[in-house]
């Protein structure tokens, strides 16, 4: 996760407010632009990957931790 | 070359809203759904509160009908308007504290304004309703009141139960063929059944108390209950979820205790440990609980001996239980589990 994205922190919040303020945030991003979701509810580990496919962005990888889990989305 | 017509679909993640978007794109139209988060939602969260039981990790129900439509979904938060739709609900509640005519009114009325506000405009609305399927919002006198109220109008389509009902706009303007919708009617579920083999569908979410707290009797306990005890019925997103987790316990009106009873509980009540005086305890396994409302100094000694009865040490003669304020200081209790019988129905929110 080297290139520069910008990050949405929704650490605390549980499923579908991650999910909610990424589709929001992406709504602002151009097609390219990297987003990295931080994120605390296992949740979003099924349900941030879901919405991506539905709405055609790419998962670019998925990395769990300690319990922080940070999603990185690239807006297609 | 024609206009590709679009509507917008209602998806809550159960079976008839699906079946509804389903109907309507066999026949060409361009569907996207939209599913609304009201903070009293049983899709989610509560999963995602509770730990997980069985080996199938928990899905978000209307993002996965989204992917078996092939669909865009847009789920948005309503969370702060939707509570004029609970606290002022023109055509009052259901059985419990739900709201269900007003709150399909207020779904409409949010699908049409959001259909409007996209890029080109959508033509018209899909839901999953069939008539005489509920008691309070899917009648077919209440069918007209939410078409009006909304504002949606003829613009709104029922797929599964249109033919019970006059033709709406995009099928007296062609945009759907009316011999292709259905005249579904009632509490019978075969018709759906049915439907969904034609399409090859063989699963489905069937959540048994529907997709909202608010059904649920319970829930509208505690949420009385907190209403009572703040003296206004206004809330926040933290105080509704909260009711989602735990055991409810109010020795006395001016504190409640909320303890845990899993991991997955345990885990989401420790991120309220900076607002809530915290006990738990620590010469024995045992649940996080918090302490919500205006304990005095014997209270705590009080819901520290509950504390103690719903951990490992509930046997034991003596458990010491750690108290945590919310600004970090920390004291610790000796105290005597108290016994089931100490512990009245009365207290159980």
């Amino acid at each position: 996760m080297s290139e520069a994205a910008e990050v949405l922190d929704v650490r605390g919040l549980l499923c579908p407010l991650p999910v909610i303020r990424a589709q929001d945030r992406i709504a602002g991003l151009v097609p390219g632009a990297l987003l990295d979701v931080l994120a605390t509810d296992p949740g979003t580990l099924q349900d941030v990957p879901a919405w991506c496919r539905v709405h055609g962005h790419q998962l670019v990888e998925t990395q769990s931790c300690g319990g922080e889990i940070r999603i990185r989305i690239k807006v297609q | 070359m024609a206009t590709q017509v679009k509507a917008v679909a209602l998806i809550s993640g159960g079976l008839d809203s699906m079946l509804a978007a389903k109907v309507v794109m066999e026949q060409g139209v361009h569907v996207e759904g939209v599913n609304f988060f009201t903070g009293f939602c049983v899709e989610g969260h509560t999963h995602a509160i509770r730990k997980r039981r069985g080996a199938k990790p928990k899905r978000n129900n209307a993002l996965w009908v989204a992917e078996q439509l092939g669909v865009k979904l847009h789920i948005i938060d309503v969370v702060e308007e939707y509570k004029k739709v609970l606290l002022q609900p023109k055509h009052g509640y259901g059985q419990h504290l739900n709201p269900c005519l007003d709150c399909k009114i207020f779904m409409v009325n949010k699908a049409l304004a959001w259909g409007f506000m996209q890029d080109g405009g959508f033509d018209f609305i899909i839901t999953g309703e069939v008539i005489g399927q509920r008691p309070k919002s899917q009648r077919k006198a209440t069918m007209p009141v939410i078409a009006r109220e909304s504002g949606a109008e003829d613009r709104l389509l029922r797929p599964l139960c249109a033919l019970n009902l006059e033709p709406t706009l995009p099928e007296r303007e062609g945009w759907v063929r009316r011999d292709e919708l259905f005249g579904f009617e009632g509490r019978s579920r075969k018709p759906q059944m049915e439907l969904a083999k034609r399409f090859g569908f063989t699963e489905w979410s069937q959540p048994a108390g529907g997709c909202c707290f608010l059904t649920d009797a319970q829930y509208s306990r505690k949420l009385t209950d907190l209403w009572r005890a703040h003296g206004h019925r206004n809330y926040e997103l933290d105080d509704i979820m909260l009711l989602k987790v735990g055991r409810h316990i109010r020795p006395a009106p001016h504190f409640k205790l909320i303890v845990s009873r899993e991991e997955g509980e345990n885990r989401y009540l420790e991120g309220y440990r900076k607002r809530f005086t915290t006990l738990k305890s620590i010469s024995h396994e045992g649940p996080l609980c918090l302490v919500d409302g205006q304990p005095g100094p014997g209270d705590i000694a009080l819901a520290a001996r509950v504390v103690a009865r719903y951990g490992q040490g509930r046997n034991a003669p003596v458990v010491t239980v750690a108290a945590e304020e919310a600004d970090g200081r920390r004291r610790e209790l000796r105290v005597a589990p108290l016994t089931p019988p100490e512990i009245p129905v009365a207290w159980h929110v």
